[in-house]
């Protein structure tokens, strides 16, 4: 009883969960790929042909004969979205450059800190991660408008007799995604240079380097697993960012998390929106198995 | 050879001041009796008074609160039943693709994820509302479980749990009784995670709702998209002040665990 029970106990701590993920996160992909493949219908479900199982397997074949690929020729056709998948890379890109300048000197006095104060530390890099995604971006639109507080503290200072125009500009999604992904880089590359040997960097020293040098030739090298680990955490999840380009970007600025949203909600055109998603996902699937890579060779180390 | 130097500390000071500052300024212009967000005119509470009677608002924080637990709750048991798949058990067939379930959705843009969800909840002719909103909350939240616990996971000391299982406890009570009190502090900061994640959710939300569940993240984004105005730093600063005292709790909790943790390992090597 007992030898049953615990190879029951074994066989549902994984099926249960593989299964809820095949089924809420794998299939919904086919289906994403398949409604892709689909005409727009003024209908509900606003697309032609629609599953039916009643149909059977004679229906499914008529269906897949159905099957177009003319919403991949559209996307190719507009230049809208080219642009906005270029763009997004783009921005993403940037974005994801300037959070590292930023998290690195971050992550790296933090990794010097005395050991006392780490904890707190740390506990300071991931609270806000805590607190709303909408709400923080919410917060830069008073600080970035042309009256804005950033502009109200320049201009009393002096530095400028021009209020800056930053918000609904690209500058404001670049500040906006610094801003909002920070934790993410800043927790990788910690971890890793907390890990380092000090020994290493004085070694290298006493060898003759300048510090400098010997943060390029032995800090930096060693804190890469981290370096690449944070710019995938930031840098895929940016490229399909909608929120801050919605807040925060212009009417003018072209991301492709926008032009989905936009596509599916204003325009209700699934299988185009569907075709959007497709292609989104197969630029990602690279940086996304690259990352996956990273973390199971991670865990087999921390094993 | 001193570590911790004057440029490691501006570093820091800089890095957490680019993060805290717009947090603090958005707090206390919800204080503000003028209606701009930008000029001080002034100490008022009346944007918080004005919120009760916002009943839109408090709907949509009840539905965001409901979902949030419900779909925590099942998170943290599948999430965890993912961790121990994971660590446990090193070879089973489709072992990567599981792996590439659990990691996947942490990365995925929301508009994918939301998309697909939708249009699976469409195929199967399963009416949007509340409950495919939990769906959808539970699945990408227990991906992060699955992490949190998974780390928990990778530091143990196995040998306790094989130790149960040599004297005849069966797996399920060596779980019960011997792993599960360990990994304790990892589940409930996966719960809290999880909890967090979904009261924070815009975008997917927004695709798997329907009539009748809007949640607030819903709503304040239709308000901002209106223009700023201080009842919705009110809504934010109240937020704000739930997740900190729950941070707080959570961290007070866990150092207690901890000191107790370390008191019953030193009781254990004194005898």
């Amino acid at each position: 009883m007992a030898k049953f029970g615990s190879a029951l106990f074994n066989r549902l701590v994984i099926v249960i969960p593989y299964a809820w993920l095949l089924f809420f996160f794998l299939i919904p992909f086919f289906i994403v790929i398949r409604i892709s493949l689909s005409e727009t219908a003024v209908a509900m479900p606003p697309y032609l042909p629609v599953f039916d199982l009643a149909s059977g397997f004679g229906g499914f074949i008529d269906n897949i004969k159905q099957f177009s690929i003319d919403n991949y020729i559209w996307l190719t056709e507009d230049a809208l979205y080219t642009k906005a998948y270029a763009s997004s890379l783009w921005i993403a890109g940037v974005s994801t450059f300037l959070t590292l300048l930023i998290a690195y000197p971050v992550a790296y006095g933090m990794a010097q800190a005395p050991s006392t104060i780490r904890p707190t530390l740390l506990m300071l890099v991931i609270l806000p991660f805590w607190t709303s995604f909408l709400i923080r971006v919410y917060a830069w639109i008073a600080i970035l408008k042309p009256e804005g507080l950033l502009n109200q503290l320049l201009l009393t200072l002096g530095v400028i007799d021009q209020p800056l125009i930053i918000l609904n500009t690209n500058w404001a999604i670049y500040i906006g995604i610094v801003y909002s992904y920070l934790p993410f880089m800043v927790l990788p590359i910690y971890s890793s240079l907390e890990k380092m040997d000090h020994s290493l960097t004085e070694a290298a020293q006493d060898l003759g380097c300048t510090p400098i040098r010997a943060f390029w030739r032995v800090t930096f090298p060693l804190s890469l697993p981290g370096v690449v680990a944070g710019c995938m955490l930031v840098f895929i999840p940016a490229v399909g960012e909608f929120v801050i380009p919605d807040l925060l970007g212009g009417s003018e600025t072209l991301m492709i998390g926008k032009t989905l949203w936009n596509e599916f909600n204003a325009n209700r055109d699934w299988p185009v929106s569907a075709a959007v998603a497709t292609i989104l996902l197969l630029i990602l699937v690279v940086p996304i198995m690259f990352f996956q890579h990273a973390q199971s060779k991670a865990d087999a180390e921390g094993r | 050879m001193q570590r911790w130097s004057r440029f490691n500390i501006a570093s820091i000071v800089i890095g957490f001041a680019f993060l805290y500052l717009p947090i603090v300024l958005l707090v206390v212009f919800s204080f503000n009796e003028s209606k701009l967000v930008t000029v001080w005119a002034g100490f008022s509470t009346k944007w918080y008074v004005q919120l009760f009677h916002n009943q839109a608002l408090l709907d949509a924080a009840w539905v965001t609160i409901r979902v949030g637990l419900i779909s925590a709750t099942i998170a943290t048991v599948l999430g965890t039943m993912a961790a121990l798949a994971m660590t446990r058990y090193t070879r089973f067939r489709g072992r990567m693709l599981f792996s590439g379930m659990i990691y996947a959705p942490l990365v995925m843009p929301e508009v994918i994820t939301g998309l697909s969800m939708l249009l699976l909840f469409v195929a199967i002719g399963f009416d949007r509302g509340f409950w495919t909103l939990t769906l959808a909350h539970i699945t990408f939240t227990m991906c992060f479980v699955a992490v949190v616990v998974q780390s928990r996971l990778l530091s143990f000391d196995r040998s306790i749990e094989e130790a149960a299982m040599d004297l005849g406890a069966t797996p399920v009570a060596t779980f019960l009784q011997v792993t599960l009190p360990v990994i304790a502090p990892a589940v409930f900061s996966g719960w809290v995670l999880a909890f967090t994640l979904s009261l924070d959710d815009l975008v997917i939300s927004s695709f798997t709702s329907g009539p009748g569940a809007t949640t607030l993240p819903m709503r304040i984004y239709s308000q901002v998209r209106l223009g700023v105005t201080p009842e919705i730093n009110a809504v934010c600063t109240i937020l704000i002040g739930i997740v900190a005292i729950g941070v707080l709790i959570a961290s007070v909790v866990s150092r207690r665990r901890e000191i107790q943790r370390v008191k019953d390992e030193q009781a254990a090597f004194a005898h």
